[in-house]
């Protein structure tokens, strides 16, 4: 970081003694050295099939601080383009979504393919003998990968591939995948909120690693109750399927965290969605045969995780992956994909998108608390004086094992250790790191491997 | 008295055709009036008295909407009421659920109370039935501009148009059903904590 004034970045994360510098979550070098060595080179969430099932179908979606078409082809590959034109750079498609056969950018009207390729330049003979239209293709990512339905690319062509990347987080991403009943993948995706607020994306990232400690700020919801059994008497703003469960929080060496739940031997199933009897039997359903199809496995349950750096999901319910997605040190533009099985009956679909409503984002009951939060504690975290006072990341300090089968730095109770793992990784990518460090190979915890 | 005849008679204007007529001058102050009150209502923050200007089976519904290419609005603009997700797609349940939340005095997104402006305009009445001269059911269309403002320097401000259907009751006039259209497209907010 010799550009920035935080030469040090030590000075910054220091997850040993358990201190956050506020100046990660305000300074804007220091934004802008995430837009350059983060989010240019980790995986990031753009996407999901279906999306874009059908041959030329495109969705405009974002990476970083950048507009990126994601676009299926004429064949049915899946691309990802940067969304500026290669004379002029303005924007090819201001879309959300569609079908189309070519980009025309509005400007000159270049045509380009839906492989990205340029095709057409207008006076090409008169004008631009010579041109060498595959370097003016759309600015592809280096790599882009399908898993289980939803897209993630990078800028990095030296980034490992995607399931690398994931390491053993992966195993709590496909809970949140996988249909309800235990069959691999099967979700697709009924609805994006998209919506901008004054806040650090970090604090949105993190809020999903686990931190189960803010519960508290969800009181109001949690007193009238909102759930899927509310009407049945139940408060809460969810039904805690996990009620027996033993929680674990996990901080893995790539920088991802997860709140995922271990049940019992006899992995009863927690009544839920009492509020509707067809629904109540479907889960039931579903319940008993992943039990049957996954065995042992089935007892593993998931709850929330952050996929470094800003994909978060959530696994049960309201289910779905968001995008924190940078746009300045103090704004957020905040993309939450609601997820369903693509087969789950007509009925189970219509609930559960009125509980997604009622629940999440903007207008959502309990994720309205969490964006105040948000913006007060970056708001606060401005001052002159107040940053000089780091935060505090001590909760839980040491109260982890890595003996444990689901790897990992694994904690019992509610805990920063997540965190404190996720900004030793932050700090190495603000370095430079190279893959293996990125990764934690080698077995380190992540802040001995960043130090 | 050709002539006479000829200016008084009623004009029709728009799609809906409701004749200009006194009946509907008339009807439309008298739901220009309910509008207004439902606005002081949620001004002065009596949100529980708010509720009961709502039916028991109010649709309360606010889609996303949607940057689409020339000649697809009408088809893919705005979210559908129904179908996956919007901003709002309510019912008389949840929206007690948000009042119920707000007086809990401990939901954080409105707790200090936002300090929140409604302003209705445009009011013109698309529909009536069974008559102008027996107005039962009326779909009244008008625009909004709504100001909130939070804390010391949170200010938002939402525009857009508002499609009511208002039933009358034995207590006056209710809202059945309530489309808001928000003229944004990411939303450019951080809550939609008002009642819009
Ligand atoms: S900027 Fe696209 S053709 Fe000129
Ligand atoms: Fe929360």
């Amino acid at each position: 970081m010799s550009h920035s004034r935080f030469d040090d970045p030590d000075k910054l994360v220091d997850t040993d003694r358990g201190f956050v510098s506020r100046e990660i979550f305000v300074d804007p070098d220091l934004y802008k050295e995430e837009l350059e060595k983060v989010f240019t080179r980790a995986w990031l969430f753009i996407g999901h099939e279906s999306l874009i099932p059908k041959p030329g179908d495109f969705y405009t979606t974002r990476m970083g601080e950048e507009s990126v078409i994601l676009c299926r082809d004429k064949q049915g590959i899946v691309h990802a383009f940067l969304n500026s034109c290669r004379h002029r750079g303005m924007k090819v498609c201001r879309y959300e979504s569609g079908n189309t056969s070519l980009f025309t950018c509005p400007y000159h009207s270049w045509t380009y393919t839906t492989d990205g390729k340029l095709q057409g330049v207008p006076h090409f003979r008169t004008l631009y003998e010579g041109l060498d239209r595959e370097a003016n293709s759309l600015v592809s990512v280096a790599k882009l990968a399908i898993y289980k339905g939803t897209i993630w690319a990078t800028w990095d062509k030296d980034a490992p591939d995607f399931i690398t990347y994931l390491g053993d987080a992966k195993i709590h991403l496909d809970q949140a995948l996988d249909c309800r009943d235990g069959r691999s993948g099967g979700s697709e995706v009924i609805g994006v909120h998209k919506w901008i607020f004054p806040a650090n994306w970090k604090f949105a990232a993190e809020n999903f690693l686990g931190d189960t400690y803010h519960n508290p700020s969800h009181r109001s919801v949690d007193l009238i109750g909102i759930g899927p059994s509310a009407a049945a008497g139940k408060k809460g703003r969810r039904d805690d399927e996990l009620e027996k469960a033993q929680h674990v929080w996990i901080s893995f060496p790539e920088g991802h965290g997860v709140h995922s739940a271990i049940q019992p031997e006899e992995n009863e199933y927690i009544e839920s969605f009492l509020d509707n009897p067809v629904l109540e039997q479907y889960f039931r359903h579903c319940f008993e045969e992943r039990k049957r199809r996954l065995g042992e496995q089935a007892r593993l349950l998931p709850f929330v995780g952050t996929i470094f750096p800003n994909t978060s999901y959530h696994g049960r319910q309201p289910r779905g992956l968001c995008a924190w997605h940078p746009h300045s040190p103090t704004s957020t533009e905040g993309w939450r994909f609601f997820l369903v099985d693509a087969d789950a009956p007509q009925e189970a679909k219509d609930y559960l998108r009125r509980y997604y409503m009622r629940y999440s984002g903007p207008a959502g009951m309990t994720e309205q608390d969490d964006m105040e939060n948000w913006l007060y504690a970056t708001a606060a975290s401005m001052g002159t004086v107040a940053r000089r006072y780091p935060f505090n990341y001590q909760q839980s300090l040491g109260a982890w094992t890595k003996d444990h089968h689901l790897g990992g730095t694994v904690s019992l109770q509610i805990t920063e250790e997540i965190a404190r793992g996720y900004y030793a990784r932050w700090k190495s990518y603000l370095r430079g790191a190279a893959w293996d460090e990125l990764l934690g190979v080698g077995g380190n915890l992540p802040q001995r491997a960043a130090e | 008295m050709a002539a006479v005849l000829e200016t008084n008679a009623p004009s029709p204007t728009g799609s809906a055709g409701l004749h200009r007529t006194d009946a509907y001058y008339r009807l439309r102050a008298d739901i220009e009036e309910f509008l207004y009150s439902e606005a002081e209502l949620l001004d002065e923050r009596r949100f529980r008295d708010w509720l009961t200007l709502l039916t028991d089976d109010i649709s309360y519904f606010m889609p996303i909407r949607r940057n689409v290419k020339f000649g697809q609005h009408g088809e893919r603009e705005n979210t559908r009421t129904g179908i996956g997700i919007s901003w709002f797609d309510e019912d008389k349940w949840t929206l007690t659920k948000r009042v119920d939340q707000i007086l809990t005095g401990v939901h954080f997104a409105e707790e200090p109370l936002s300090r929140v402006c409604h302003m209705v305009s445009n009011v013109q009445i698309k529909k009536v039935l069974p008559s102008l001269d027996d107005p039962r059911e009326v779909e009244a269309r008008c625009r909004f501009l709504i100001y909130q403002n939070r804390v010391e320097y949170e200010t938002y401000t939402f525009v857009g148009k508002r499609t009511d259907v208002l039933r009358m009751t034995d207590d006056g006039w209710k809202i059945a059903r309530r489309e808001i259209i928000l003229d944004q497209n990411v939303l450019l907010a951080k809550n939609l904590s008002v009642f819009f």
